[in-house]
C-alpha cells in the first residue's frame, strides 16, 4: 500500500487558535476586497462594470504608447491597455461611461486601421456590455452567491443538522472571501469567470466539508473517544489521506488548466487553484472546529 | 452473484455502444451521412467557433410614441375633412396627444366624428374656455399593450427573416423578458456588418420637399408646422468624407416601405458604385403612381431611418411601381440595405446592449488548448491513481474513461452547447471525478487493515462510502445548478458540464468499478488487492 501519510495523529482542535488568527486575518483581506469591489475601486471586468473589451491581433508589433496617445485623442484617455508579448496581441479596455449605451468598438477598430494602414489587424475578440447588463450580471452574481449559501445551509441541516450546515456556510464564505481577498491583491480582474470560479470552489470545498462532517457523524454514533474534540481530531486524522489525495488530483487538473488551458482561462484557473487549497484547509481547520465551540463537549449523537 | 455481474456488466456495454454512437459525429466529419445526420451533435459555443452574440434592448415607448402620433396626424386629417378647423395641437405624454379646437360646439362634433373613425383611442374632453376648447386622445390600454408584445415578437420575425437571407448557419433569435432580443449569430465575422443588419430599424418613407419654406429660417427654428428638417448624407467617394446638407420635407410620408414586394442590388448608375432597386406591390404601385402624378417636377426624398439619401425630381408620372435608392453605397452595403428592406422594417427602434464577437481565429485556438488542459490533466490524474492505487487504481481510470465518455454522450444528447468554460468544467469534473473512487478505495483500505477478507472489506467499503460519496456530490450539484439558473451563455456551459460530469460520476465510481472487483470475486475469491 502507497500511503501519503500514515496513521496521523495530529491535535488539529490544539492548534484552532492559531488556525482561526490565520483564517481571521486572511478574511479580512478578503473583505477590504470585497469593500473595494462594491466602491468600484477593485479591477472590475467589463461584464461585471460595463465597457469595452476588444482583442486585436496586429501582423507587426506597434507601440503601445503611440495607440495610448490615439485613443486619449479620441476621449479614451482612461482606456486600459494590455498585450501578450511576442504575438502581437493588445487588448483594449475602456470603461462604460455613466448610463450612456454606446459602443465604441467600431470607432477604437476604425481609428486603429486609418492609424497603421500597412499594419493589417484581425479583430479576435469584441464584448461590449452596456451598463444596464452590467448592473443585471452584477446583482445576478450577488443573487446567485446569496442562494448558494441558502440551498447549502438548508441541505445540510436537513442531512446532518443546522448548526454543521451553517458552519459549513461560514467556512464556504470564508474561501470565497480569500479568494476575493488574494485577487484583488493581485490586482487580477473580477469578471464573471472569477464568480463562476467561487461558486465552483464553494461547491468543491463543502465537498470535503461534507466527507469531515460525515465521519464526524459516525465516530459519534461509535462513540470512539469521550469529548467532542477528540471525536473530531480522530475524524479529520482518519479522513486525511483522501482529503489530500482528493485536493491533489483536483490539484492537478486545475495546474494543467493554468499552464495549458491558454489565455482566456488564465485568471478562471488561477482562481480554482488557489481556491482547492484555500477550501481544504478551511474544511479541516475552519468548518469542525466551529461545529466544536458551538456544540459544546457534549457528545449528542448527530440524526442520520 | 453472477446475475447481477451479467446483468450490470449488459448494461455498462449497451450504454457504452450508445455513447460511442453518439459521440462520434461530434469528434469526426468522415462519417456515413445518414449517420451524421440522425445522431444529435455537441454544438460548439460562440466562443469556440467565432461568432457574434448581440443583446438588443427594444425601445417599445418609441413604438408606442410612434403610433400615437401617427393617430394625431390621422385625427387632425379627419377633422380638416369634415370642416372642423384645428388650431393646434400636442403631445401629451407617450400615448396620448391633445387638438386645440375653436370655441363652439366644434369639440363636441369632433369627439363624435372621431368615436366613429378612430376605434384604438380613448377620446375625451378637456377643459373649454372662451378662447376654445381641447379635445385628448389617449391610446387605449389594450393597443398599447398589443403595441408591446408585436415590438418584440414582430421584432424577432423581422431579424429571423433577414438574417435568413443573410445566410448564417444555425442563427438563434429569442426574446428574453419583456423588452430584449438576443441574437447569436455562429461563424459571422463582421461585427459592424451583423450589428447594421440586425439593428437597423429599416423605415423607408417617401416624403416631397417643401420647396415653398426656406431652410435659412426652418434653421432658426421658424419651421411650417407640418414640416420637418432631415440631412441628405452623402459621401465623397475620393475622401471618404461624409458631408450632410439640410432639407425641410412635409412630415407626412407619401409612401413607406411596408409597400415594398422586392428590393435587388444593381450596380452602374450615373454617381458610380451600387443602388438598390425596388418594386413595389399593387397597393404601393397604386399610391405611387398618384403620388408622382400629382407632384410632377417636384423633389420626392427617400429617407430611411430618418436619413435622406437622395430627393431626386420627379420627371414625369411613374406607373411602373418601381423605384431606386442611390446613395454611394459599396456593394456589400448595397446588399444588405436590399435584405432588409426585403424583410421589413422592425415594429420599434433597438439599441444594442450587450455585443460579444469571437473571431474564428481565437475560437480555434480555445479548443485546441482547452482539449490539451484536458488531455494532460486527465494524464496526471490517471497515472496519479495507477500509481497510489495500484490495480484498485486502474479500476477507477477504466471508470474515468466511462464517465468522459458518458458525459460526452449526454452532451450530445441533450444537445447542449459546449463553450469554453464548458471544457474547463469538464477538466474539473476529471479531477473530481475520481474522488468517489478514492472515498472508497480509502474506505476499502481501512477495512482490510481491520482485518476483514479482501471480499468483505470490499464490499464494506462501498457501503459505507456510499452516503458520503452522495451528500459531497449533491453540494457539488447545487452550486452547479444555481449557476446554470443565473449564468450567461458560456457559464451556463460551465454548469451543464460540471453538474452532469459529476452526475454521472455517480453512476460510473459505483457501478462501474464494483463490477470489476465483483466478477474478479466471482470466479475466483481474492485474497489480496493492490490497493
Amino acid at each position: 500500500m502507497m500511503e501519503i501519510i500514515k496513521n496521523t495523529n495530529i491535535d488539529f482542535m490544539g492548534i484552532k487558535k492559531y488556525a482561526f488568527a490565520f483564517s481571521g486575518a486572511l478574511v479580512l483581506l478578503g473583505l477590504v476586497g470585497v469593500v473595494q469591489i462594491y466602491r468600484g475601486e477593485a479591477n472590475m471586468g467589463i461584464d461585471l462594470a460595463g465597457g469595452t473589451s476588444i482583442q486585436l491581433k496586429f501582423q507587426r508589433p506597434v507601440e503601445m504608447d503611440q495607440v495610448r496617445r490615439m485613443l486619449a485623442g479620441a476621449g479614451h484617455a482612461e482606456a486600459n491597455l494590455q498585450e501578450v508579448p511576442g504575438e502581437n496581441i493588445l487588448i483594449i479596455k475602456v470603461g462604460a461611461r455613466g448610463k450612456e449605451e454606446k459602443m465604441v468598438s467600431d470607432q477604437v477598430v476604425n481609428l486603429l486601421r486609418q492609424k497603421y494602414p500597412d499594419n493589417p489587424l484581425t479583430v479576435e475578440s469584441v464584448a461590449e456590455i452596456g451598463p444596464a447588463i452590467g448592473r443585471k450580471l452584477r446583482s445576478d452574481a450577488v443573487l446567485a452567491l446569496a442562494v448558494s449559501a441558502l440551498a447549502i445551509i438548508v441541505y445540510l441541516a436537513w442531512r446532518f443538522e443546522f448548526k454543521f450546515g451553517v458552519a459549513a456556510t461560514i467556512a464556504t464564505f470564508h474561501d470565497v472571501a480569500i479568494l476575493v481577498g488574494i485577487f484583488h491583491l493581485l490586482g487580477r480582474e473580477i469578471d464573471l469567470l472569477f464568480i463562476t470560479a467561487l461558486l465552483t470552489i464553494a461547491g468543491y470545498s463543502l465537498t470535503d466539508t461534507v466527507v469531515v462532517f460525515d465521519r464526524i457523524r459516525e465516530n459519534i454514533r461509535l462513540r470512539k473517544r469521550s469529548t467532542f474534540s477528540e471525536t473530531i481530531n480522530l475524524s479529520v486524522n482518519e479522513v486525511l489521506s483522501r482529503t489530500i489525495v482528493t485536493s491533489l488530483t483536483v490539484f492537478f487538473t486545475c495546474l494543467a488548466l493554468l499552464f495549458f488551458g491558454g489565455g482566456v482561462l488564465k485568471e478562471f484557473a488561477l482562481a480554482l487553484t488557489i481556491g482547492v487549497v484555500v477550501g481544504t484547509y478551511s474544511s479541516v481547520f475552519v468548518a469542525s472546529p466551529i461545529v466544536a465551540i458551538w456544540r459544546g463537549e457534549k457528545m449528542v449523537e448527530v440524526k442520520r | 452473484m453472477w446475475k447481477s455481474i451479467r446483468w450490470r456488466a449488459t448494461l455498462i456495454a449497451v450504454l457504452t455502444t450508445v455513447s460511442i454512437a453518439v459521440v462520434l459525429p461530434s469528434l469526426t466529419d468522415s462519417l456515413p451521412e445518414t449517420w451524421k445526420k440522425k445522431m444529435p451533435k455537441i454544438h460548439l459555443g460562440l466562443d469556440l467557433q467565432g461568432g457574434v452574440f448581440l443583446r438588443l434592448a427594444v425601445e417599445i415607448d418609441k413604438a408606442i410614441e410612434n403610433t400615437t402620433l401617427r393617430y394625431a396626424d390621422d385625427a387632425r386629417a379627419i377633422c380638416r375633412e369634415k370642416g372642423i378647423p384645428v388650431l393646434g395641437w400636442q403631445r401629451a405624454g407617450v400615448d396620448g396627444f391633445s387638438l386645440k379646437l375653436p370655441p363652439g360646439d366644434f369639440a363636441g362634433r369632433a369627439l363624435a366624428v372621431l368615436k366613429d373613425e378612430l376605434g384604438s383611442l380613448d377620446l375625451s374632453q378637456g377643459e373649454t374656455r372662451p378662447d376654445g376648447a381641447t379635445l385628448i386622445g389617449r391610446l387605449k390600454p389594450a393597443e398599447v399593450q398589443g403595441i408591446r408584445t408585436n415590438a418584440v415578437s414582430q421584432g424577432v420575425e423581422t431579424i429571423r427573416n433577414r438574417i435568413d437571407q443573410f445566410g448564417v448557419r444555425e442563427p438563434q433569435i429569442v426574446a428574453e423578458g419583456e423588452d430584449r432580443i438576443v441574437v447569436q449569430l455562429p461563424g459571422v465575422k463582421d461585427q459592424q456588418r451583423a450589428i447594421e443588419l440586425v439593428g437597423k430599424t429599416a423605415l423607408l418613407e417617401f416624403k416631397l420637399v417643401d420647396e415653398g419654406a426656406s431652410i435659412e429660417e426652418a434653421l432658426k427654428g421658424n419651421i411650417p408646422e407640418d414640416d420637418e428638417i432631415l440631412y441628405q448624407r452623402s459621401v465623397d467617394r475620393q475622401t471618404g468624407r461624409t458631408t450632410k446638407t439640410p432639407l425641410v420635407l412635409k412630415k407626412r410620408a407619401l409612401l413607406t416601405g411596408d409597400t415594398i414586394k422586392t428590393a435587388k442590388v444593381n450596380f452602374g448608375s450615373e454617381r458610380g458604385g451600387a443602388h438598390v432597386s425596388l418594386s413595389f406591390d399593387a397597393r404601393g404601385t397604386k399610391i405611387f403612381d398618384r403620388v408622382t402624378a400629382e407632384n410632377v417636377k417636384r423633389r420626392l426624398a427617400i429617407v430611411l431611418d430618418g436619413t435622406v439619401y437622395s430627393a431626386p425630381v420627379i420627371q414625369e408620372r411613374i406607373s411602373g411601381g418601381e423605384a431606386q435608392i442611390t446613395g454611394d453605397f459599396t456593394a456589400e452595403q448595397a446588399s444588405d440595405l436590399a435584405i432588409v428592406l426585403r424583410a421589413g422594417s422592425l415594429p420599434a427602434p433597438v439599441k444594442v446592449i450587450q455585443n460579444v464577437t469571437v473571431g474564428p481565429s481565437l475560437g480555434q485556438d480555445s479548443i485546441q488548448k482547452g482539449v490539451r488542459a484536458a488531455l494532460i490533466g486527465a494524464i496526471l490524474v490517471v497515472v496519479f491513481m495507477g500509481v497510489y492505487y495500484r490495480f484498485a487504481g486502474l479500476v477507477a481510470d477504466f471508470a474515468l474513461i466511462f464517465n468522459i465518455l458518458f458525459l460526452l454522450a449526454g452532451m450530445a444528447l441533450l444537445e447542449a452547447t459546449l463553450t469554453l468554460p464548458g471544457i474547463a468544467g469538464i477538466i474539473l469534473a476529471i479531477g473530481m471525478a475520481v474522488d468517489s473512487n478514492v472515498l472508497i478505495f480509502e474506505r476499502i483500505r481501512e477495512e482490510i487493515r481491520s482485518k476483514k477478507t479482501v471480499r468483505a472489506s470490499i464490499d464494506a467499503g462501498y457501503d459505507k462510502a456510499f452516503w458520503t460519496v452522495v451528500d459531497s456530490h449533491v453540494t457539488t450539484l447545487i452550486t452547479a445548478m444555481i449557476l446554470f439558473q443565473f449564468g450567461t451563455g458560456p457559464i451556463k456551459g460551465f454548469a451543464v458540464t460540471l453538474s452532469m460530469g459529476v452526475a454521472i460520476n455517480l453512476f460510473t465510481a459505483l457501478v462501474c468499478t464494483k463490477v470489476v472487483f465483483d466478477y474478479i470475486n466471482a470466479r475466483r475469491p481474492m485474497q489480496a488487492l493492490s490497493i
